[in-house]
This record gives C-alpha cells, structure tokens and sequence, in this order.
C-alpha cells in the first residue's frame, strides 16, 4: 500500500501511523453537550466504500494527513494535509 | 576543571569499503534546524539568503549557500542547515542539532543499490535526482536521506542510533558486493 504524501510524494505504507476517521478533525466545543463529546470519542460510522482517515507520516515529513480510502478495495484515491483541511472549515 | 574530550559517533567504525562503495562520516562545523513560525516562511527564506546565500529548500530539494553550506528540507516547516553554525533568525525557531544526528556518506557505483536494500524510497535515477532529499527509513531507523551527487548519498541517524546504522550499511555493502561478485 502506497500513500500520496502532498509534501514526500508516493510513500510505502510502513512509513505512516493510522489514527483512526477525520471525524478527529471535529472537535466539539469546550463547553458542548455531553452527547456531543460521546459522539466525537466513540461513534463512528463503518462505511462500505469511501472514507477519510487521519495518518501521520510518522518516518517522514511528520506531517498528519486526510487520507481518502475506499475500506472494500482499500485503494487510496488522495490526501491532503490534515491543517489545510482544518483551516478549510 | 575537567578537560572534556569530544569523540565522533563513528569513532573506531567508519570509514568501511566493500566492493565498489565507500563508506565515511560525514561531518559538518554544524548542524542547525531552522523551522519558520506560521506565516514567516518569506521572510526566514530571505533571512537564510542573507546569511548562507541559499534559501529556505522547497519540500524534498535542498539548496547550496555560497560559503558551501547546504540547507536540506527535513520535514514538515524545517530545514537543516550544514555548515558553519546559524545565529538566531527573526520568525523562526533555529536549534543547534550537531550532536544529535550522526551523518554517514556512501559513495560509490552501487551507492544506490546498497540504499535500496535499506530504504523504501523511490531511489530510481530520474526520480531521486541529485539535490533532492527525504526523510525516510533505513532500517526501522528514522533518517534524513539525500543524493548529493550522481552516486554520493548522504544519510543522517539520530547519533544514539550511529552504531546500528553503521552496521546496516555493512551488511548491505557486503550483500551487493558478494552479488556483484557472482555476476562476473
């Protein structure tokens, strides 16, 4: 498996730590609702098909990722960093 | 006061020679990280110019200062800079790192090939060219790569991990060297 770092290029997998989906991005406000943090620490959705995942390029640029990933065919479709999608929002 | 007496990480372990390649330490007066604050990167590159005459290196490429310092990308917002050591540069955090990192240059026709039995770059010709650099593995050892030259490559270790590196870098040199030797 091969991951497209926007910094590094195509990288092998053994490079990268997988965090968990980019719902991680989301963080609830300091003074949410209770429900609001249950949701972020502990619901996810298991999708068939497309996700987004964070990863950080731990043995090289150190850089975390939004990577797209399809969980059927586990082909990687793109990533960007993780702070462009967050300043995005 | 005690007199301290400074050794080289690869003291009594490099230089080694096997087949057609070469092993030797690399040692620079200095080796200083320079990591721009968000928003300061033109000015610390112009900062950089001024003081080695290179810039601040593009993701993955490397710039030559005229007094022969080289500033190599090192990840995210960072380079290191080898040469002679950097004063403090306005919007940037710059940390001294001689002592942290131990540096090991390869140099001969099979440079790339003793590498790629260590390494999972892209080490092809046209894709790891000369002045580009990476940080990457050798081993499970976390290391700064560069090609500076068309088969001279430079590798940085954390210094903790110099030993291991060396002796990663021998076998593989003997490995390619006992190859090469089969071939003819």
């Amino acid at each position: 498996m091969r991951i497209p770092c926007p910094l590094c290029g195509e990288r092998d997998a053994r490079e990268f730590t997988p965090r968990g989906h980019a719902t991680l991005l989301d963080r609830p406000d300091v003074d949410a609702q209770p429900q609001a943090w249950h949701n972020y620490l502990h619901l996810r959705d298991n999708p068939a098909g497309e996700t987004r995942e964070l990863w950080h390029h731990t043995a090289g640029c150190t850089a975390w990722l939004v990577v797209q990933r399809n969980t059927i065919t586990h082909a990687i479709t793109g990533a960007s960093l993780a702070r462009e999608a967050g300043h995005a929002r | 006061m005690a007199e301290l007496i400074a050794t080289h990480p690869f003291d009594g372990i490099l230089p080694i020679r096997h087949g057609n390649c070469a092993a030797a330490p690399f040692q620079p007066d200095a080796i200083t990280s320079v990591a721009p604050y968000p928003g300061q990167e033109a000015a610390v590159s112009a900062a950089l110019k001024d003081r080695i005459g290179a810039p601040f290196p593009a993701p993955g490429r490397s710039t030559t200062g005229a007094d022969g310092s080289l500033a190599a990308w090192s990840g995210l917002d960072q380079c290191f800079v080898f040469g002679p050591a950097l004063d403090a540069i306005d919007g940037a955090a710059v940390t001294d790192q001689s002592d942290a990192w131990a540096g090991i240059e390869i140099v001969g026709e099979d440079a790339r090939e003793v590498l790629a039995r260590l390494s999972p770059l892209d080490l092809r010709p046209g894709v790891f060219e000369p002045g580009h650099t990476a940080r990457s593995l050798i081993g499970h050892m976390p290391a700064l790569i560069m090609r500076t030259g068309d088969a001279v490559y430079l590798l940085l270790v954390f210094r903790s991990m110099a030993a291991t590196a060396a002796h990663e870098i021998e076998t593989a040199m003997k490995g390619v060297a006992a190859r090469a030797s089969l071939a003819t």
